[in-house]
């Protein structure tokens, strides 16, 4: 097992090819300016997800993680990359979702014919890239260190696509998302160095072997979760993520809800499942849990009481963000349920992203055609633009959590672990929130289906409606996902791979 | 007192600083020095790592210095960015606040 995941093995080249295509993309769509940014950006993303499902298919092939040491270096010192089941199935998540921004952002962000390129389109096109590739380092990264600067990577990149139309609430909400960022970045930042001065590694594999119940790990895990929370926007570390999310142009919006804040969620998983899955952990996850509750409750509430559909569809992603932290009272531990706990997590995580992606989309195309998304002037807006709200509403339906879709199995498995477990408790707020999420959706739908008279700035084009369409579709077919992709999800675990006795 | 327990208290109680000044003071660009406030304490504490070697037993590790100085230039990076924000901010409105009330128009206005 240590030369397994310390070595090499003949397809880790595949995630060295990962991360440097969207880097090279940056870098070419730097030097050659003009219309070359969008093509770069659009180009290379069926190569990304090609190269993503090679990752998958490989794994899925070995029954065990895929590794590269750069260098040749071997870990402690060396930095080791790994692609486990988890690492795969979020790289295919994040290149189909970019895919998707890139196509749709095609309407505002596109250079026609022999214009110079405005500041805002080269701006979109290069971070959407730098997010990608940051992306692509934290799902594969096997090195702290290299974790860290990936998430700084990922900051810088996420918090221009806030503030791309230079208005001035825009830039305020930007500052306060750069502010909640950075703090979160130096806190986590301090766990590391603990670790390393406690442990001489930062490799991911080697510290799950080395660590022991000590107070300096402790506090190491404790200040890199309270960092990564920060960046997850966890109640009620929260603030940031409504303005952000909502003044940011839809294309980005869809990228930031639906992957950049799973980024540093994907950490934590990374960091309490894969460094300490050796310790004690119950009563740490059991605080997670709870203020994930919180979030579930509170994020819901405020969403029902918003006038504006983007505010609303952001409030929701604090809302569900709190699902992701049940994960951690659910998962921990050897027991048979902490399975289904784990897989209820990830079908969340992904049923989130794709659902809330399609329906920012949605809003954006809803916002363009109206010329506003006050939601109390909808009414009759659904027979003008049926797809649009079709999209919508069976976006809603993932996070209601209804069958069939991806929101259902990932609530109905949390619901089964937590009765298996004897942890009754954590229905409460996963029913709660159905109902709640039930209720907005509601109050987006009721008056769009109602009668009134609209009447529509301009039409959407059927191509990006499609788009969106197809997100929510999958969001759906998660709901299908067979037994054989659970155990997918497994690949690599630590506990399934016996390491620990 | 060791020097090493020192620069260990001086590293603590920058950041702590740091961080009082990141919650209290309401001016973004107070929130950004004490947030580089926070980086130094924080970075102080990785070089006692690395001058206690560490438990990778050398005498001086020099692995956590080359990550001080990767920390350093995210964190110049960071502040930047920051400085960058915060100018446009100020020229675009005349005023520099986080607070989003000040930003909400009566009936909320823009859309997109």
């Amino acid at each position: 097992m240590i030369a397994e995941l310390g070595t090499t093995t003949p397809d880790g080249y595949l995630l060295v090819l990962a991360i440097l295509l969207p880097l090279v993309g940056i870098i070419l769509s730097f030097i050659l300016g003009g219309r070359s940014p969008e093509r770069v950006a659009l180009y290379s993303t069926p190569f990304g997800f090609a190269l993503a499902c090679a990752i998958a298919f490989h794994v899925g092939q070995a029954g065990k993680p895929i590794v590269y040491t750069i260098g040749g270096l071997p870990p402690p010192l060396g930095i080791a990359l790994r692609a486990d089941g988890i690492s795969a199935v979020m790289l295919i998540a994040a290149a189909v979702i970019v895919t998707a921004a890139a196509f749709y952002a095609r309407a505002k962000f596109a250079t026609p014919h022999g214009v110079r390129e405005s500041r805002s389109s080269l701006t979109f096109w290069i971070m959407l890239q730098a997010i990608w590739a940051a992306l692509t380092i934290i799902f594969v990264g096997g090195d702290l260190f290299n974790l860290y600067v990936a998430l700084e990577l990922l900051t810088f990149a996420a918090v221009p696509l806030v503030c791309i139309d230079g208005r001035p609430e825009t830039l305020a909400a930007a500052l306060r998302y750069l502010l909640f960022a950075l703090f979160g970045s130096i806190s986590y930042l301090l766990g590391v160095a603990l670790f390393y001065g406690a442990y001489g590694t930062m490799d991911i594999w080697l510290l799950a072997q080395r660590v022991q119940a000590t107070p300096v790990v402790w506090t190491a895990a404790a200040l890199m979760t309270v960092g990564l929370l920060a960046k997850t926007a966890l109640f009620p570390l929260h603030l940031w993520l409504p303005p952000a999310h909502a003044n940011a142009p839809a294309a980005a919006s869809a990228v930031l809800s639906g992957l950049v804040v799973k980024g540093s969620f994907f950490l934590t998983l990374r960091l309490w499942f894969y460094v300490l899955p050796a310790l004690p952990t119950d009563k740490i996850a059991a605080v997670l849990g709870w203020l994930g509750s919180a979030a579930i409750i509170a994020g819901s509430i405020i969403a029902l009481r918003q006038a504006r559909l983007k505010l609303l569809i952001a409030y929701s992603t604090v809302a569900q963000i709190g699902y992701l932290f049940l994960v951690f009272p659910l998962a921990t531990g050897t027991q048979s349920w902490g399975a289904i706990g784990w897989s209820a997590g990830l079908m969340q995580l992904l049923a989130h992203a794709f659902a809330k992606a399609a329906m920012f989309f949605s809003a954006g195309l809803l916002a363009e055609a109206l010329g506003h998304d006050q939601i109390a002037k909808l009414g009759g807006a659904a027979r003008v633009l049926p797809l649009t709200f079709l999209t919508i509403a069976l976006g809603g339906l993932s996070l209601m959590g209804l069958p069939p879709s991806g929101g259902f199995s990932a609530k109905w498995l949390m619901l089964q672990a937590s009765i298996a477990s004897g942890q009754w408790l954590w229905t409460l707020p996963i029913l709660a929130g159905s109902l709640l999420a039930a209720g907005y959706v509601y109050r987006i739908l009721a008056p769009a289906l109602s009668d009134g008279q609209i009447s529509l700035e301009s039409a959407p084009k059927r191509s990006y409606e499609a788009i969106a369409l197809a997100l929510a579709m999958i969001a759906i077919a998660l709901g299908f996902a067979p037994q054989t992709f659970f155990d997918f999800l497994e690949i690599g675990r630590p506990w399934r791979l016996g390491n620990h006795d | 007192m060791t020097p090493l327990m020192l620069a260990g208290l001086v590293g603590a109680s920058l950041v702590g600083l740091g961080l009082y000044g990141l919650i209290l003071h309401p001016h973004p660009l107070r929130k950004l020095l004490a947030f580089n406030l926070i980086g130094n304490g924080v970075f102080l504490v990785f070089g006692i790592v690395a001058r206690r070697g560490a438990a990778a037993g050398f005498r001086f590790d020099p692995v956590p210095q080359a990550m001080i100085i990767t920390g350093i230039v995210v964190a110049f990076a960071a502040s930047a960015l920051a400085v960058a924000i915060i100018l446009r901010l100020s020229a675009e409105s005349g005023r520099v606040t986080l607070d989003p009330e000040a930003w909400t128009k009566p009936n909320g206005g823009d859309a997109t």
